[in-house]
């Protein structure tokens, strides 16, 4: 059978060139110092995506929330083969936590996106950490979910044959759609962008954009939406009231979360132990790992 | 993340001051093309952005994916077992990539599945993923063969295969080479004896078939029998089948990623393609000068891997209590080097630029023909005729010479297989010999530089106005023309026809760096910051004019009358 689905993504900050002015002085992060990435995690749930579509059919919708530049992400969804791309961009929804997050996002499903086969997301964000909005999503959706999904092994009808990596073992599950997926990959990549879609979708807009655009061309803003419409390039691009959200349950007013103290973790030379480059010290170091249970 | 687009300032320089704007919209039907097609631009700056787009990616592919797969591709090789070839598993991967990422079709027009890409594009494709892996550009760069296709094949035969060679569903190869018919292409023996429904059935042997196990392919084969010169010779297209025979692959010295295969021809159905009679003659000459662009494109991604290893490894490397990049000697070599490469990579985009603009003015006579676009055609043809073959042996000699220089930085750790270099100046070798020598490269560009067709291309870059600061610069081009003025003058006068072939190699090469010296001062006209190379390549490159101008103007015959004592 063929899958609707929708593929949940997150712009975050690159973290693997750090410079030294990642860290603002209040311990947060400094999101304009740090180049913007895809997700590692939700690239790999696109990909599981995609790769259903190539073998299942079906048709794939991206949806993100985050500020305008995260329409980036979503046209490199689209140069991967994604079918669609939702940018989710409000003030209200500015400085969410997990949950205010996840409400957001179940909220644009239910009442735009539905119905579907399958939401797909990365098991986690590299900039949280926290791995909880996709089973929020799930909850919220009141969905079964599968987490730590390595890849689709096959289909039987509506029934989907999972394998989870566990990291010392991996799980075959069965499980019946509509169901949502986190996903952190099998150790393979996602695929390259299509250099034909390339061509198409770099030019693909989001709200945000085609006001800068018009402004600049002195066009009318619903001329251009049009254009770009009637091309296939538009980035939906809604906000509270399109989804209809509770304003009480986004933004800060919908995230109890509160940061009480980050603190910068400093490795220093006593928290290390040299071994003897020799066959003593491979065996010391051994029997230290095994007594830390990092071993057996 | 690694890119050898955007990481290369001088492809980088290159791409942003091509001169594209007649070619693209050639390329665009005048951008008509964009109601048809999504992915088509709607002006030349929304063309540029798509290229920038594509190349990126491709840089990316290359740096990211290719490259860290070349020496296991090396080591592996291409497989001939039970009859069958397959490629080395890094090899198949990379392919695999460049297919689902539709980077197979570059130039091919869109109607099939292509990105409908000029051919300069192209030809920096082809270096950066040489730069990855060179051998993996023996299979990437036969998008030529789809190119002829395209160019000379019926409307029928380019609707049944170009999508399949875009998509990379097909890889083809180019038939040509015998064993008693290398560089003499006129000798080729393959017969092609015609049925009663007007198909073809192929017989013989042919060898040194780059990708011979490849799906479809054009053939050089003899359909006029009794005939015994190129004027006998036809082009037709076979597919894999159970009569075409893969008799071995070949094990040589570089390029290992590349199945190198002798083929068997026991009655392979055939088509023709084109005209009977024009195979040699026409196409096959269209085919190589795009196939010897694409090799002066790879020498000179090999030859960019190989600088970077070697300048890598001397700013590493320590010898008496220095970095060995800081004794003259060495940073001498890498300068050198470096200038030689971006003299190369100057001539070739050139090359493929007048490639490019030549199909301009052939779209302009097959729509409007006037006596201004003939002679527009006819020069331009000129100059892509003289600077393809001065690109595939410049370039391809440079390639040699870094390479082996980059193992000489190295020391004894160059000559070790646990370096790059050592597979570089392997894979580097093959450049100047295939796709025709050097010496066959010296024989083409002869009639372009002595007819004055060069002379005409350096005056016209030697035009305009010159900014002080480089007056000195352009007084040395104009030195450079009138040595070669005056080599050709004694030439004309001697009128002796074994002292021009024998002096051939010299002229030729002071004709290529008096190009690289033109095309130099060119840059630096436009970009100020290319002056310094500029000056660097043109200072370097004026004493080895004089010396083959007074070479070739010596009238010294004694190798001619005694080479027979000589040797």
């Amino acid at each position: 059978m063929s899958f609707t689905m929708v593929v949940l993504v997150k712009q975050v900050p690159n973290w693997s060139n750090i410079t030294g002015e990642a860290m603002n002085a209040d311990g947060t992060v400094n999101r304009n110092a740090l180049p913007a990435v895809f997700n590692p995690d939700d690239l790999l749930a696109l990909e599981l995506a995609l790769d259903l579509k190539d073998r299942e059919g079906g048709r794939v919708t991206v949806l993100t929330m985050g500020p305008p530049r995260a329409a980036d992400i979503l046209r490199d969804a689209l140069c991967r083969g994604a079918d669609r791309a939702i940018l989710l961009s409000d003030r209200r929804f500015a400085a969410s936590d997990t949950l205010a997050t996840s409400y957001a996002l179940a909220q644009t499903i239910i009442t735009r996106l539905s119905p579907f086969d399958l939401v797909i997301c990365g098991r986690q964000a590299i900039d949280g950490d926290t791995a909880q909005v996709g089973p929020q999503v799930a909850e919220k959706l009141k969905l079964p979910q599968v987490s730590y999904v390595e890849r689709v092994l096959e289909c039987r009808g509506d029934r989907l044959v999972i394998r989870r990596n566990l990291g010392r073992a991996h799980e075959i599950v069965e499980a019946e759609t509509p169901l949502l997926l986190t996903v952190v990959g099998g150790g393979g990549s996602a695929r390259w962008p299509n250099a034909r879609l390339l061509l198409k979708y770099r030019r693909a807009c989001s709200a945000f954009e085609i006001e800068k655009a018009a402004q600049a061309r002195g066009a009318a803003v619903g001329e251009l939406k049009d254009e770009l419409a009637a091309r296939g390039l538009l980035i939906d691009t809604w906000g509270v009231d399109e989804i209809c959200a509770d304003l009480n349950r986004t933004g800060l007013t919908g995230s109890p979360t509160k940061v009480k103290k980050i603190m910068n973790v400093v490795l220093k030379g006593k928290d290390l132990k040299r071994f003897a480059p020799d066959d003593a010290g491979v065996k010391a170091l051994v029997d230290e790992l095994t007594a830390e249970r990092t071993f057996g | 993340m690694d890119n050898f687009f955007s990481d290369n300032p001088d492809i980088l320089w290159h791409f942003e001051h091509l001169e594209l704007d007649e070619i693209i919209a050639n390329a665009e039907d005048d951008f008509a093309q964009a109601s048809r097609f999504d992915d088509a631009p709607a002006s030349a700056a929304d063309a540029r952005e798509g290229y920038r787009a594509v190349l990126d990616m491709l840089g990316a592919i290359a740096a990211q994916e290719i490259a860290p797969l070349a020496a296991e591709v090396d080591l592996e090789g291409a497989h001939f077992e039970h009859g069958k070839v397959s490629y080395a598993r890094g090899t198949q991967r990379a392919l695999d990539i460049l297919s689902r990422t539709s980077l197979m079709g570059f130039t091919l027009p869109r109607e099939y599945g292509g990105l409908n890409m000029p051919g300069v594009l192209y030809t920096m494709a082809t270096e950066i993923v040489s730069q990855a892996d060179a051998s993996l550009m023996n299979l990437f760069g036969l998008q030529d063969i789809a190119e002829t296709i395209r160019e000379f094949a019926s409307e029928e035969q380019k609707a049944r295969y170009l999508p399949k060679f875009a998509s990379g569903e097909v890889t083809g190869a180019m038939i040509l080479t015998e064993p008693d018919a290398g560089s003499d292409l006129q000798a080729v023996r393959l017969k092609a004896v015609a049925q009663p429904d007007g198909a073809w059935k192929l017989y013989g042997v042919k060898r040194f078939i780059t990708n011979g196990c490849g799906d479809v392919s054009l053939v050089l084969a003899r359909t006029e029998d009794g005939s015994t010169d190129g004027r006998g010779l036809s082009m037709l297209l076979c597919e894999k089948c159970p009569e075409l025979v893969v008799r071995r692959i070949e094990h040589k010295l570089g390029i290992h990623g590349s199945p190198t295969c002798e083929l068997q021809f026991n009655g392979v159905p055939a088509e023709l393609v084109g005209q009977r009679r024009m195979g040699l003659i026409r196409y096959v000459m269209s085919l190589m000068n795009g196939a010897r662009v694409a090799i002066a494109a790879q020498s000179i991604g090999i030859a960019q891997a190989a600088y970077e290893e070697a300048l890598k490894y001397a700013r590493e490397r320590a010898q008496f209590k220095k970095r060995i990049i800081e004794f003259p000697q060495v940073y001498d070599m890498l300068a050198r080097m470096k200038s030689s490469l971006l003299a190369a990579r100057a001539i070739t985009y050139e090359a493929s630029r007048l490639v490019d603009l030549r199909r301009v003015y052939e779209h302009r006579m097959a729509k409007a023909p006037g006596e201004d676009v003939r002679a527009g055609l006819k020069e331009i043809s000129a100059f892509a005729g003289v600077l393809t073959p001065i690109a595939k042996a410049y370039a391809s000699e440079m390639c040699n010479q870094v390479a082996y220089d980059a193992i000489q930085i190295h020391g004894g750790t160059g000559f070790m297989r646990d370096f790059n270099v050592e597979r570089l100046a392997r894979d580097a070798r093959i450049t100047s010999i295939y796709e025709g020598t050097t010496q066959l490269q010296v024989i083409g560009a002869l009639p372009g530089v002595t007819s004055g067709t060069l002379g005409r291309f350096l005056d016209a870059l030697a035009a305009g106005a010159i900014p002080a600061g480089l007056s000195e610069l352009a007084a040395l081009c104009g030195e450079a023309r009138a040595h070669l003025a005056r080599a050709l003058t004694h030439l004309k006068t001697a009128d002796d026809k074994t002292y021009l072939d024998y002096t051939a190699r010299p002229l030729i090469d002071m004709a290529s760096e008096a190009l690289a010296a033109h095309l130099f001062l060119r840059q630096a006209v436009r970009d100020a910051g290319r002056a310094l190379h500029a000056e660097k390549y043109i200072r370097d490159a004026m004493p080895r004019i004089r010396m083959r101008a007074e070479i070739v103007t010596s009238g010294d015959r004694l190798t001619i009358e005694k080479h027979a004592e000589l040797m």
